[in-house]
């Protein structure tokens, strides 16, 4: 009997279309459009100013306060201007752009293709490395990496959960580079394990990627620390929570985080780019990007520096944009629809889904027939309809006392309701509106 | 270039639709209605046709003529209540009674109340206990199974078993008849067996789960057999209980409703467990043969009350 | 069978009279003492429960007036000063007149003006489509269009135009309340005086982009350009964060600057045509066919001033 989590879950169609095709790397951009705010929390400072030469790996941007991470140029060449761009929602965001010329690294990084196994520095090396290579939760939430690994103060880790579930349809980068990277993927959960001084890691794999999980056991076979934990198909099961609780069976409790659980989540992706900060010196400057979908003729899996525009990597992937409807930047239960194509890659930007005219227009709602399905759907065993319901009519109170803050907006209600009604457009708007109330509660 | 559209996620969705939903569930009634044509022959058939046609009708000028808005028949509701209508009535009703029935289902039990998903008590029922109401004598006037007839109003009628087991006449007939549906009663609830299998098909596309049937069969089951275990002399059977009356009916196809059904699974193990107690106490002590209908209607009532108090339990929940 | 119907009527007329001494009393003992004045100023009121005065309703309103140590600044803003003075006088204070109020929608980003990037397809609401995305067209200032304000009006004053996609305020139902203007998320809507004869002028855009980026997603932006500024005779006029701003109780309604913008952003309902150039300012702005002639005229009217 596999493992899984406890509650709800819906099982959407996984359309893996590029899960056989190996890594390729991205031509570089001509022009990199590089934001300064690429994760939760404020967004960097730009360290550079036009007309400024800068090499690949070169800090460009300061990270300002505690949540927050450093910028590096993903390319060289030179500063065009430091200038507000157009994000994929059509927002406005600082960014740097730079015109490639040629692609010269700084020194210190180490490119050669050697494993080093070799962990040589402290937790607090570790952790200092990571923050100035300015890593983020590459899963997508784009939490800076080390502010997760400092447990704060009375609160210890028992172990370290790595997420290689990829529960989202269609995306397939996290599998790849599992495929591809097992041993500098381990190195680099080895580095966790001592930056956070926990003696146990578990990895999570879904059972639809046997490839994946059978290499990772072979590589691990002698190294009992580490575990790969295959996991029943089910969606959200890339939750943090979700995670922690199909692995250890443990709940965050309401309000919480997993470090309450004495558990500490970090993707594989994450993992990875630890392993090449820690023992190649090298920051986050590239990512690996699934482009995919039904009106792409080749769904690759693409090695891209951050800064990429995404309508060059759609052409790369040869994606027919006249017969597309959608272009969403993630995947399809949680990915956000772009409406800007000349947006460019970020370091939480997991894949490019292309869905085609018919697959992107949402089918007309109808009325609620108390079916009760979203709430056998809801992984955090709330109610939808009624959450839904009370933003509909705006009684943000009840919408509290319903606990509206436990939503993860994974989606699994509005995916599993038969009369297709926008139950999490309303959900959110509600979280949002009763985060914004608990704030100025607070003040 | 073509504009993208941008809408939030999730970007895909399940096939199921409320419209297939229904259509399920209207497919599950089918072996009931052929049981049901073969014991009672033409009158089934004119009764269901009526019933069906006349709900989809009323429905249709209400929403068209009345409310002026799109029409909303396509969902399937209005045939399902149609159906459920016609399982509840006897096969010789007149076909004037049965459209009086369709118009206080659909006008007052659904449409008075806003349409599919507002109405507090199952349509149906509320149709068939007004014109139980109204209409005591015809609507206990039962047709006796007769194999296929083409009779339809002057056929031969008997009483129904949970009649003859409250008055003490007649031979109540055994299990085995019951579960085949040789018996007097309404169209749709003779046969347990039909019944059973549309179940088995409604859990099979997962359109409801077992929560109400099983614990109103396992509720019925073990209040009976208490009755009957202190007074065999003054209780039937558990069993003759389970497999008479609209007990199948009721707990499979009525008390599962979605829209007046409680929305958490431990909520509807209290709705169910209350139907079967409120079902066994009025066959036993009240002054109906048969108390299905009443119990499910009743615990429509208390439906919102059981969404209110009764919450599935959350992930992480902080006592 | 008489003394069952004398019995039943004695036993009915006993409790009924029972009954009604316990109401009696109840009703005295448990009897609220209310200003009657409240339930008068409630009548006169228009009570709609619009939440325009800052209270939660009508009564609110009513009950604050009249226990209000000071009435300074209550006022129900959708009331005419007549009714406000009848209250006064119920009162037995003086309530000061107010110009009255109007809700405008400072965007002129019709289908036309302002060509569509992307097509939102979710809940209808404009706060929710606010937090997902700028909007589906290349200004992230304008309207969105879902109808927020629509729904937040109990007048139903405000209606979205199918055309145009921008709603459109009904100005002899619109009393002013602000309930749209505090529903849009993009603070599109203002609430400015109704002006005398109901004429008004008013910048109808609020797009903060600097000039080229702001025309090119929307050929009736305000682009900052600062010529209605510069033609202001009376300081009302202010350029800040690329947007033109006239202060209402500044402007003497002049029209020198709608004449003056070159992208027609500047609005002036309800005014006569200009004498000169019959189809210089038409009457009803909003119809966005009428734009493109206005800025040639516009250009024009320019020239008189400087040979003026």
């Amino acid at each position: 009997m596999l493992k899984t989590f406890n509650k709800g879950g819906v099982h959407p169609e996984a359309n893996k279309l590029s899960a056989q095709n190996p890594i390729q790397t991205a031509n570089l951009p001509k022009v990199a459009i590089v934001p300064l705010g690429q994760h939760i929390g404020a967004p960097a400072t730009a360290a550079v100013a036009k007309g400024d030469v800068v090499k690949v790996g070169q800090l460009i941007g300061t990270a300002t306060g505690f949540v927050s991470a450093n910028i590096h140029s993903p390319v060289s060449g030179t500063v065009l201007k430091v200038e507000d761009t157009i994000d994929v929602a059509g927002f406005k965001k600082p960014a740097v752009h730079i015109t490639v010329e040629g692609d010269e690294w700084i020194e210190t990084i180490d490119r050669s293709a050697t494993l080093v196994t070799e962990i040589k520095d402290d937790a607090a090396t570790i952790i200092g490395k990571i923050k100035d290579a300015g890593i983020v939760g590459m899963g997508g939430a784009t939490f800076p990496a080390h502010v997760k690994l400092a447990i704060p103060e009375g609160k210890k880790a028992e172990f370290l959960i790595i997420n290689g579930v990829e529960c989202e349809p269609y995306l397939t980068a996290d599998h790849r580079l599992m495929l591809e990277k097992t041993e500098e993927l381990l190195v680099g959960v080895r580095i966790l394990m001592k930056a956070i001084n926990v003696n146990k890691a578990f990895i999570g794999v879904e059972n639809n990627k046997p490839d994946a999980i059978e290499k990772l056991q072979k590589a691990t076979a002698n190294s009992p620390e580490i575990e790969i934990v295959p996991l029943k198909l089910k969606y959200p099961q890339g939750g943090e929570k979700q995670l922690i609780n199909a692995v250890t069976g443990r709940e965050v409790p309401s309000g919480r985080l997993p470090i309450d659980v004495n558990a500490v989540v970090q993707n594989v992706g994450t993992a990875f780019a630890v392993y090449e900060a820690v023992q190649k010196n090298k920051p986050l400057i590239e990512r690996v990007v699934t482009v995919t979908g039904k009106t792409v003729a080749n769904p690759t899996n693409f090695l891209a520096r951050i800064g990429t525009p995404v309508s060059e990597l759609i052409a790369a992937a040869g994606g027919n944009l006249e017969l597309t409807g959608k272009v969403i930047s993630g995947g399809p239960m949680m990915g956000k629809a772009m409406s800007n194509l000349d947006s460019t890659i970020t370091k939480g930007t997991s894949g490019l889904l292309l869905m085609s005219k018919e697959e992107s227009v949402r089918p007309e709602a109808s009325a609620c027939v108390r079916c009760g399905k979203c709430i056998e759907a809801c992984p955090m065993g709330l109610e939808p309809y009624l959450l839904s319901l009370y933003s509909q009519k705006q009684m943000w109170d009840e919408e509290e006392q319903n606990h509206v803050m436990d939503c993860i907006e994974c989606g699994s209600c509005l995916f599993t309701c038969p009369a297709n009604r926008p139950l999490l457009d309303y959900i959110r708007l509600g979280k949002n509106t009763v985060g914004k109330i608990i704030r100025s509660r607070k003040q | 270039m073509n504009s993208l559209v941008v809408s939030p996620s999730p970007h895909v969705r399940s096939e199921v639709t409320t419209q297939e939903l229904m259509l399920s569930v209207i497919i599950a009634l089918i072996p009931a209605l052929v049981v049901s044509v073969i014991h009672f022959g033409l009158g089934a058939i004119i009764v269901t046709l009526t019933s069906v046609i006349s709900c989809l009708a009323f429905e249709y000028l209400i929403t068209r003529f009345f409310l002026k808005k799109k029409s909303t028949i396509a969902d399937c509701s209005a045939i399902l209540t149609g159906l459920l209508l016609a399982f509840n009535l006897p096969a010789n009703l007149p076909i004037g009674i049965v459209i009086v029935g369709a118009f206080v289902a659909i006008v007052i039990g659904k449409m008075s109340f806003g349409g599919l998903g507002q109405n507090p008590f199952n349509p149906a029922l509320v149709g068939r206990v007004f014109l139980l109401l109204s209409f005591p004598v015809q609507m206990t006037t039962w047709p006796k199974p007769m194999g296929f007839a083409t009779k339809y109003i002057d056929g031969e009628t008997g009483a129904t078993t949970l009649a003859m087991i409250k008055n003490h006449f007649g031979t109540v007939p055994t299990d085995i008849d019951l579960l085949l549906g040789n018996m007097g009663g309404s169209l749709g609830e003779v046969s347990a067996v039909a019944l059973l299998l549309g179940f088995a098909f409604l859990l099979y596309r997962k359109v409801i789960t077992w929560h109400i049937p099983v614990t109103i069969f396992a509720t019925v089951f073990v209040f009976q057999g208490i009755l009957f275990a202190a007074s065999p002399a003054d209780f039937a059977s558990p069993v003759t209980h389970l497999l008479s009356g609209g007990l199948m009916l009721g707990a499979i196809f009525m008390a599962t409703d979605y829209v007046t059904s409680p929305m958490s699974k431990m909520g509807c193990v209290v709705y169910a467990i209350g139907i079967a107690v409120i079902t066994v106490v009025i066959r036993n002590f009240g002054a109906y043969p048969e108390g299905m209908s009443f119990a499910i209607l009743i615990m429509n009532a208390v439906t919102p009350l059981i969404n209110t108090y009764i919450k599935p339990k959350r992930f992480g929940e902080v006592k | 069978m008489n003394e069952i119907v004398l019995y039943s009527v004695i036993a009915l007329g006993v409790l009924g009279l029972v009954l009604a001494v316990v109401l009696y009393i109840v009703a005295q003992k448990f009897k609220v003492e209310e200003d009657p004045r409240i339930d008068q100023i409630v009548e006169m009121l228009p009570g709609a429960n619009c939440g325009g005065c800052g209270f939660p309703g009508c009564r609110g309103l009513a009950t604050a007036l009249v226990t209000a140590p000071n009435i300074e600044g209550l006022r129900c803003p959708v009331s005419s000063n007549e009714v406000m003075q009848q209250i006064g006088v119920v009162l037995g204070q003086e309530i000061k007149a107010a110009a009255p109020k109007i809700a405008v929608v400072r965007c002129n980003g019709t289908c036309q003006n302002r060509p569509k990037t992307s097509k939102y397809d979710g809940a209808q609401s404009c706060a929710f489509a606010a937090t997902l995305f700028a909007g589906e067209t290349g200004c992230s200032y304008g309207c969105l269009g879902c109808g927020d304000c629509v729904a937040a009006c109990n007048w139903g004053a405000i209606s979205i135009n199918n055309e145009t996609g921008l709603p459109e305020v009904d100005q002899d139902k619109c009393g002013g309340c602000g309930a749209c203007a505090r529903s849009c998320p993009k603070g599109v809507i203002e609430i400015r005086n109704k002006g005398p004869k109901d004429r008004r002028i008013f910048v109808s855009c609020v797009n903060k982009d600097k000039g080229a980026v702001a025309r090119k997603a929307c050929t009736a932006a305000c682009i900052g350009c600062g010529k209605c500024a510069k033609v202001c005779a009376f300081e009302a006029i202010t350029i800040e964060n690329n947007v033109a701003y006239i202060d209402y109780n500044k402007c003497r309604l002049c029209r020198k600057c709608a004449a003056e913008c070159p992208t027609g952003a500047i609005h002036t309902p309800n005014f006569p045509p200009l004498p000169p150039k019959p189809a210089a300012t038409p009457a009803e702005p909003k119809i966005a066919t009428a734009e493109a002639p206005k800025v040639e005229v516009s250009e024009q009217s320019k020239t008189d001033n400087t040979n003026a």
